[in-house]
């Protein structure tokens, strides 16, 4: 398999992300309390917490897809490269090498080499066979994987992921998995929100712990699953969902 | 007497149908330039306002600018426009003494594209603006995680929705092949310049030329099915290999 660090090289210092007392209100319910925190160093972050803590607001925050009711989001290293991978892969009513070479046209990569170039990312991601086939009839774990290479050609400093495996078989999940690695080891910083506790153990440098739109925890992976300090962290990882 | 009155309308009608049918597969000349006209208007009329409407339609999607509600509801109600209501307000446009009278093209085929665009835009614009903005809701993430503006999403969604958009456009191609009341007060129904199918077919059945008008009607109902028959397929297709 060839080296696709080398097309894409990724020479910007590690991207770091400070949150200041970040809220965000919906219909004047606040789905969000003053979140500070700071991501720095290129390890795998892993948003935790039970179904409606605002794991995937927080997420969305981060990316700019939102913008916070208070408090302030700042990129002090400056704004970097960012991909995003949702649950359920949004992807163009067209091939599944369309809507890479799509990907690669709308960053302005010149038109010759994107055919290439998006041939490379689907071999990859194991997908070159299906090259032609409409995107939108492929299996899931087949979408999310195309969505992983769509993720790819951006060749994101921050990959943001949400939830990327909950609808996903084994097999499925251990090549969502394996690709985040891949990520990883290109030098991309992983953002990720999970609700499965394996999951996150398998993957996880750090933690940040969210239980009703608060910020409860956020420290290393070894710490958070061994002693956690917080009750909510504790329930939480033996299991006992919070809610 | 009735009895024989009805046999002998009877077999008029029926070699009336015969000679209708001999001037179609004749290609009677008269009959050919006159469909070669009513294609001409209604393609030209379709096309500009596909490229104005469906831009139009998908910018009414995006954006929620003031009065936007307004042009909505103005756009569906323009769908049910009646004929001789746009032909008579292009007819007031272009006559000598109207705003526009000094182009001198009332009674010629460039009014009656201009009263069929009146016809047909709405229904481009206001059905491509339904399809854009169900697309947008879906595609909305996405596209801003890819850093779009609203204005380059435009014609990705526009691409993305082309398979709807096709049936639309037909839909307006339809209407404006069947009307008969604008391109009869714009056109002036003048034989061998302004004379469409439908026109004709109100003027030749009036006169008592049954097998000329059957025979443009058979024309024109043939050209409605096919139509009808292409926007089924396409949709099907679409349906069938995009998922």
């Amino acid at each position: 398999m060839s080296d696709m660090s080398m097309a894409i090289g990724i020479e910007a210092p590690p991207a770091g992300l400070a949150m200041e007392s970040v809220s965000f209100d919906h219909r004047g319910q606040a789905l969000l309390h003053d979140v500070t925190l700071t991501l720095s160093g290129a390890g795998k972050t892993l948003i935790m917490g039970p179904n409606g803590a605002g794991k995937s607001l927080l997420m969305r925050l981060a990316h700019g897809l939102l913008q916070p009711s208070r408090g302030q989001i700042r990129w002090p290293n400056g704004q970097p490269r960012q991909a995003m991978v949702f649950q359920r892969p949004v992807l163009l009513r067209r091939s599944a090498l369309a809507n890479l070479t799509y990907t690669l046209k709308i960053n302005g990569e010149p038109r010759a080499k994107r055919r290439a170039k998006a041939m490379e990312a689907l071999q990859r991601f194991g997908l070159a066979a299906l090259a032609k086939r409409p995107a939108r009839v492929l299996s899931g774990g087949e979408q999310q994987r195309l969505a992983l290479a769509r993720a790819w050609l951006i060749g994101p400093e921050v990959l943001f992921l949400d939830e990327p495996t909950a609808a996903l078989d084994p097999a499925a999940i251990k090549a969502v998995e394996d690709a985040i690695e891949d990520f990883h080891r290109r030098g991309t910083r992983i953002v990720m929100t999970s609700h499965d506790l394996h999951q996150a153990r398998r993957l996880a440098d750090e933690v940040i712990f969210l239980c009703s739109g608060r910020l409860v925890e956020h420290s290393k992976a070894e710490t958070f699953f061994s002693a956690p300090c917080t009750a909510e962290a504790q329930a939480f990882v033996k299991g006992e969902l919070v809610w | 007497m009735s009895t024989s009155g009805i046999t002998d309308s009877a077999l008029h009608n029926d070699s009336a149908l015969h000679t209708a049918l001999a001037l179609v597969i004749d290609m009677d000349p008269a009959l050919v330039d006159i469909v070669t006209l009513s294609l001409r208007v209604s393609l030209s009329a379709v096309l500009a306002a596909a490229l104005i409407g469906l831009p139009l339609g998908a910018a009414l999607a995006l954006w929620r600018l003031p009065g936007r509600g307004v042009v909505i509801v103005a756009l569906n109600a323009l769908m049910g426009l009646p004929p001789v209501v746009a032909g008579l307000g292009v007819y007031l446009l272009l006559s000598r003494a109207g705003p526009l009278g000094e182009l001198g093209l009332l009674f010629t085929p460039s009014a009656m594209i201009i009263a069929q665009v009146v016809l047909v835009l709405p229904i481009i614009a206001a059905l491509a603006r339904q399809l854009v903005e169900e697309l947008w809701g879906e595609y909305r993430e996405q596209l801003s995680s890819f850093g779009l503006s609203r204005a380059r999403a435009i014609p990705t969604l526009l691409w993305d929705a082309r398979f709807g958009l096709i049936t639309v456009v037909l839909a307006g191609f339809g209407r404006a092949s069947a009307e008969v009341g604008a391109v009869l007060i714009v056109g002036g129904n003048i034989d061998g310049v302004t004379r469409v199918m439908t026109t004709a077919i109100a003027l030749e059945t009036s006169k008592g030329n049954l097998p000329l008008a059957l025979g443009l009607g058979i024309v024109l109902l043939s050209l409605v099915a096919l139509i009808n028959g292409a926007a089924y397929i396409i949709g099907e297709t679409a349906r069938r290999r995009l998922g």
